[in-house]
Formats: C-alpha cells, structure tokens, sequence
C-alpha cells in the first residue's frame, strides 16, 4: 500500500517562496519509523533535505514538525499517523533548506545561562562527592538532546526568541542550579532575573507535550522561580 | 579557481569526544583552534555510547589499572601494543576524575562516588574474577560525557565550524600535513583551512556493514581522507560485533545490561553462555558471546519464526533496577523491538559495532606511517584520536567502555602533543602547496557532472551486502576470496556515482556522494585485509584457520590503497614501565 506524504519544500537557490509538495511512495515493511520514510524518498528524490544521525532518538538531529506537532522522526512509527503524512521544519525558526532550520537562537539561548558546573574550589584528588539522592535531583534533567522540539513549540519563544530563554535552555539552567557542584547560585538567578529570559513562561506546557525524552521543562522553571522567591525573602 | 583560505594554529576534524578532549586541551593552552564538525557536536556518534567508561577507580570493589592493562591485552587478542594499553589505564583514573570535575553526571554509590557496574572482561587479580570497573551514569554513559565535554568547551570558547564536512588533506612536497579542504553544507562553498597541526577525530565508519549499531554519519571520513592521501589504513579486518543489537533494528542495547544482571537465553530457555564460558558466563568479551550466539543460531537453537535470534532477559531485574539503571534500554525496546523489557526478553543478534582499525597512531597520537625499514615515521603535523585512530589499545577485539575511555585519554594525549609541536617545531605555518584544493575541487566536479552513473543509495546498497554477506562474524577463505573481487567491483561503480540535485544551499545528495566515496576506502581495505590474514584472532573468526597464530600472524596489518597493498609491521610488546604481558590461551 502506497503512504501518501505533503511536506514542506524550499531550495533558496531555485524558490522564490516554500510550498508543500505532495508525494506517495510504496514503504518497504523494514520502512517502520518516519525517518526510514524519509530516507526511502530520498533514495527517489535527493533533492529533499532533513538531518539525522543515529536514528534512535539520542543525537536530536531529525526533530521536525510532523502532522503539526514536533517530534523526531527515528522514533516516530509511520502507521501511527495520518496521512498524508504533513511535514514542514520547527516552527519559528528561519528555514535553511527544506526541513533544516537554523538553530543559532536556540544554542544562543543555550549557552547563555553558562551550561557547564561553576565550582572554584582547587578540585580535589579524587570525585567531588555527592550522594545517590543529590545525583537523583539531576535525572529528567540532564537527558535534553537539545533537539529543540520544545522550545519551537513555545508561543513565548516565537515572539521573543532573542529575549526569551526558552523551555530547553532554562530546562538546562535548572540542572546546573540543582547540581550540588555547582556555586553559581546567585549569578545564575541574577542572569535570568528578568522580564523576558525566564518569566516569559506562562506555563502553557506545550514543551512538556512534545519532548521526546518525556522530560518537563514547565516544572524546571517553576523550581527556577520558587528559587528565585525563597532568596527573595 | 580561487579558493578562501583560513589560518588557524589548530584544526580539529570532528567533534565527538575525542576532538572535543583535544579541542579543550587547545583552547585552554590559547591556540586559535577550530573544531569542524559534520553535525553540531552534541549529536556526535559518541551521544550513542550507553553502559559506562572503564577506570579502576575501585569504588565498589577493589580494583588496580595493572588489572585493567591485563584484561585489555588479554581483550585485544594480543594484538594490542602494549606501551599504549599501559599508557590508557594508567591514565584512565585521571581522566575519569576529570570528567566528574568537569561536570558529567555519574551516578553514585552510597559514599558519594562514582558508581561502576561489571561489563564483559572487567576482572580482578588477572582474570580470576569478575569486577565492577564500568563507570556509568545509567545507560546514557556516552550522552553525559559528550554533552560535559561540550559544555566545558563552551566555557572555553572553543571555535567550532558546525555542519562542515572535511574533504581532504593538504600535503606538502615533504610529506607534512598543513591543513585540510572543507565543504561548508549550508553554503556549499568549499574553503581550505591552513593549519600548524591538524587532527582526525573523525570517529569509525560501521555503516559500510548492512546491519550496524552506528549513526548515519559514521562513514569513515578521515579514513577515505587518509587513503587518498597516501597514509596507510592499520588492522582494518577487525570489526567487532556487539551481541546485543536489537534484531532487524540494529540499535544497541548496552552490556550493562548484562553487567547489571541480564542473561541471554536461545530456543530452549537455556542459559547457554554458562556452557562456553563457565566463569564469566554472560560477560565474557564481545567478539567470544557474539561467535556462541551466531553458533546457537546456526546449530538451530536461535529464537522466532525465522530461528534467527536469541534472547536477553532481564525482567527478573525487576522494575527498580530497569528504571534506575536502564532506563534508555527499556525505552529502545519498547520503540525499536515493541517489547517491555520489564516483562519480556529483547530479541538481539550480534551486529557490526566498532572499528578496531583505523589510522595508524602512537599514543602519543602521532600518525605513523613506514618509511623505508621504519615502520613508524610520524607524519609531521598530523594526529588522530579516537575510534579512527589505531593506536592501537584495541587489538583485535575492543573491551567494553574502554572506547569511552580511549577517546578522553588519547584525545588529552593528542593535544598536548599538538600544542608541543606547535610551539616547539611549528612557530609559523608551513607555505600550502599551489592549487592545494584542485584535487578536492576535482572530486567535487566529478560527482556533479557526472552522467550514466548510479545512484548513490544503490552503490551503497551493493558494498553494504557485500561487506556483510563476506566479512561477518565467522569468515573463510572461500567467502573472503569472493568479498575482494565483489568490492573491487563496487568500487569501480563507486567511480560513477551521481546525484540529480546540484544544486548549493544544504546538498545532502552532494555530502552523501561524497560520504561513499570515503566508505569504499574503508569497505575495500576492510576486505583485503581479511583475506590474507589466515588465522582467528579476536574479532577476526577465520574458520578455515580456527587458532591464533602468534608466530606469523602476531602483527598488524598496513593497507596501502593506491597500489591496493598490505604490509605488515610488529605489535608492541613493550609496556612503558612494567612487565611484558605474555601471550597465552584466551578462555573465560
């Protein structure tokens, strides 16, 4: 049986503007994720551009929007969805070719709020000790494959992409917050003590929705909030 | 054509853990340094790695690196050079020390320090028991450490080229290396970067088989490079086959699993690995469990419809432990095998996993190449670290979570032997020949004007069966002898490829074409290499020749692919302090 796709097409070099282009294709029964799919149209047109690396959902490569709701092809099963089988690039992001967005907001975002363990003490001989339940406040944390399927599912961040952090970034300045390694408390809560980098959350929770590592950044940044509170007073 | 030209002092081909260690090491020292990378460096292959990153730190039990030195010799078949195996474990406590410094979130046992579990061939006093060595944070090992090494080269501010793919090496009349060609995706706009010192962390290239564990992107870039440049491709016959690919998916599932307890099981519901090793049972080494599991198969003991898989079983680990300890395993298999491992066995099969071979270094991570009756002459200005590297800690069959920790030593090493060489040897950049990119530009050309060629998928479609119709898990001269005349046949499509988009702005057909063109290099020497040597060592399973022979065949293998030669040179056997480790029988 033939699946029958619409996705989203432009080629600066010869579009004037994208359009979506319909295609029908015979899946082989080994074709099971999307992006086998994908990889099958483009052994019939290698005009069609999309990334992907390891094709089991760790490197966060092939992320797009699939039936209008973002996620990453290499674990999403083709006969779960319906066709034609919508595929355009992450919302709100300046299209490069295709399905391939540029990302240089988002990683801007990333690492503005310093992802790396702030600690000035002359490490020590051996490990900086911490116990199994302080290791524990890092899970659901630390997974992010900064595939960016939450924050260009964030209203906030599509207006504001510049000012505001995002689901991903401040998902990331909370693991570096709760890492007891980490002494940069104060300059972290003062860098994103602003109208715009962390309380341009209104919690309306469509990163929780779409993450594909089934992490929360809607509950990361509450924690970011309740931190800044409790130093507050 | 002109050409743009770039300076740095340091140019970093990769950006996986090796190239990142290193790139750290040369930042740090205030070398203007660049990391080119084909995807952005977080989405490296090194993000896949799952169960751990060995280093006797002796957390859980007691454990010394020279138990660790052992077992790797003894891992590698003897095949391995020693003074690089000393040099590795010595300095795995180190590194691993320093990952946690830098940030990487292990996890941890009650006394608050890094929690190790066992893996295949970790023992203790020389191979008596088995021990906890695997440093792990859960099963995304790889994962914490690529996106720790990344982060701490954010706060380096580190210089990286994302989405640039490296096309070839720049070589001048003396035979130095003084930079690389490049294409940069987005623009299509092919650049020469002039170097002081570059090196290749270009990581394995495991999509030359049908069925492997490995990224998309693992295509053997610097190998193809390094070829067409005239450098020799060591020990490139030894492949290792994880046993635990998810059958018909080829998605890894780690050994921790077996390191936290899991069994496999065939047809009958027997534990069979207790039969072929009766002491380490399930964690025996990788190249032993995958020949017991493609035996249990062939013998008609294999699982399914087909008979053609066995079992791993892990529900008696019950919920806690999957959820704590391997979480992402119970994730793979409910995606990729439709099955809960908290209640039912994953169907796996052995699958193409590692490159043993690849370019040969010392550990120092010079490239070394023969010059007349020297077999290792270092390629001024060059180096490589990491899976591409051969330096060679693996020998002929790698131990698990020591590809971990061979890229954070020997990226470190490579480093610091660059910023030597630069300071002491290479103040100022060495003139580029004329016309340093016309041979890359050329290539380039070609795949774009090319007519009456094949299609790229199709040409790669035909070396995948053949690499893994002819150079799996059991070999024989007969099915070897057919391989070589099959690849070189390939190749010669290979020659013809051609794509239909020429078009510049982000040409993944382009980059494609281009990827095959370095996965034949690797597809070819791989075949040679296989064939002539005959007899069975690590990974390398000849049934015609079912015994290792140390006295012609303990020595690694050069493949020169202009005259499509092999050479030979000497394993080292001397350590850099201690006690030549002897050759002996392999048993568990």
């Amino acid at each position: 049986m033939k699946t029958k796709f619409s996705i989203y097409r432009y080629n600066p070099d010869v579009d004037a503007k994208p359009y979506m282009q319909d295609y029908e294709i015979e899946l082989e029964p080994s074709d099971k994720k999307l992006l086998d799919a994908l990889m099958r149209l483009k052994s019939v047109d290698d005009s069609l551009n999309f990334r992907r690396s390891c094709r089991e959902g760790v490197c966060g490569s092939d992320a797009m929007n699939i039936n209008g709701k973002n996620g990453l092809a290499c674990v999403t099963d083709v006969v779960d969805l319906k066709q034609p089988i919508t595929l355009r690039p992450l919302p709100g992001m300046p299209v490069i070719r295709d399905l391939i967005v540029d990302m240089t907001q988002f990683f801007k975002q990333y690492h503005s709020i310093k992802p790396y363990v702030q600690n000035d003490e002359p490490a020590p001989q051996r490990e900086r000790l911490q116990s199994p339940e302080e290791r524990k406040e890092l899970d659901g944390l630390y997974e992010c494959i900064l595939c960016a399927c939450c924050s260009t599912s964030c209203p906030s961040f599509w207006w504001n992409p510049d000012k505001f952090v995002g689901p991903a970034g401040l998902l990331a300045a909370y693991r570096f917050l709760a890492d007891t390694r980490d002494q940069a408390t104060n300059e972290r809560l003062d860098n994103l003590e602003d109208p715009y980098r962390l309380f341009r959350c209104h919690t309306i929770m469509n990163c929780v929705d779409v993450c594909p590592k089934e992490l929360n950044p809607t509950r990361a940044i509450g924690k970011i909030k309740e931190m800044m509170i409790k130093r507050a007073v | 054509m002109a050409v743009t030209v770039r300076q740095f002092d340091a140019v970093i081909v990769g950006g996986g853990g090796a190239g990142l260690r290193a790139a750290l090491q040369l930042s740090e020292a205030g070398l203007k340094t660049v990391v080119l990378s084909k995807v952005f460096p977080t989405r490296s292959h090194t993000v896949a790695a799952q169960g751990g990153i060995s280093a006797a730190l002796g957390n859980v039990q007691e454990d010394k690196w020279e138990w660790h030195m052992y077992d790797t010799v003894k891992g590698s078949d003897w095949l391995g050079d020693q003074d690089a195996i000393e040099f590795m474990t010595r300095n795995a406590i180190d590194a691993v020390i320093e990952l946690e410094h830098f940030g990487m979130p292990f996890d941890r046992v009650d006394s608050g320090r890094i929690y190790q579990r066992p893996f295949g061939g970790h023992t203790a006093n020389f191979g008596k028991t088995p021990v906890q060595r695997a440093c792990a944070a859960a099963d995304r090992t790889g994962h914490a450490m690529l996106h720790t090494l990344y982060q701490r080269n954010v706060r380096a501010k580190t210089q990286f080229f994302v989405e640039w793919m490296a096309l070839d090496l720049i070589r001048d009349s003396e035979g130095d290396v003084v930079g690389v060609t490049a294409l940069e995706m987005e623009t299509g706009e092919i650049m020469v970067l002039h170097a002081k010192a570059v090196l290749f962390a270009t990581g394995g290239s495991g999509r030359i088989f049908a069925a492997s564990t490995n990224a998309f992107i693992n295509t053997g870039d610097g190998l193809g490079m390094c070829a067409r440049a005239g450098i020799p491709l060591e020990d490139m016959e030894f492949w290792q086959f994880h046993p635990t690919g998810v059958a018909g998916a080829g998605v890894l599932i780690t050994e921790g699993v077996r390191g936290e307890g899991g069994i496999l099981l065939n047809a009958n519901g027997e534990r069979f690995m207790e039969r072929y090793a009766p002491n380490l049972k399930d964690l025996a080494p990788r190249d032993f469990v995958s020949r017991c599991m493609a035996l249990e198969v062939l013998e008609g003991r294999g699982c399914g419809k087909e008979k053609d898989h066995v079992l791993l079983k892990l529900d008696h680990l019950g919920p806690d432990i999957i959820k704590q300890r391997l979480p992402s395993i119970r994730e793979i298999a409910i995606k990729f095998a439709g099955v809960d491992p908290i209640k039912e066995p994953i169907p796996v099969i052995p699958t193409c996993h590692y490159q043993m071979g690849g370019i040969p270094t010392n550990y120092l991570g010079e490239v070394i190449t023969p010059q007349g009756d020297n077999p290792e002459v270092r390629v001024n200005g060059f180096y490589a670290a990491g899976e591409c590297a051969c330096t060679s800690v693996h020998g002929a069959n790698r131990l698990g979570t020591n590809s971990l920790l061979d890229l954070v030593v020997f990226g470190k090493s490579a480093g610091n032997s660059m910023i030597d060489f630069i300071r002491k040897e290479r103040p100022t950049h060495k003139p580029l020949p004329e016309n340093a990119a016309d041979f890359s530009l050329a290539r380039v050309n070609r795949i774009d004007t090319q007519t009456n060629g094949e299609d790229v998928s199709a040409v790669r479609t035909a070396m995948q069966k053949v690499v893994q119709a002819r150079a799996g898990v059991f070999r024989t001269d007969k099915n070897l002898a057919l391989g070589v005349t099959e690849i070189k046949e390939v190749a010669e499509r290979a020659k013809r490829t051609q794509i239909k988009d020429k078009s510049k702005v982000f040409n993944m057909a382009r980059v494609e074409a281009l990827e095959m063109e370095n996965l034949i290099e690797v597809a070819v020497a791989t075949l040679i290499s296989a064939e002539a040597r005959k007899e069975s060592r690590g990974a390398h399973a000849h049934d015609d020749y079912p015994n290792r022979d140390d006295e012609n065949w303990m020595k690694h293998t050069l493949f020169d692919s202009a005259s499509r030669t092999l050479s030979y040179k000497p394993v080292h056997t001397k350590p850099l302090s201690v006690e030549y480790i002897p050759p002996k029988e392999r048993t568990f």
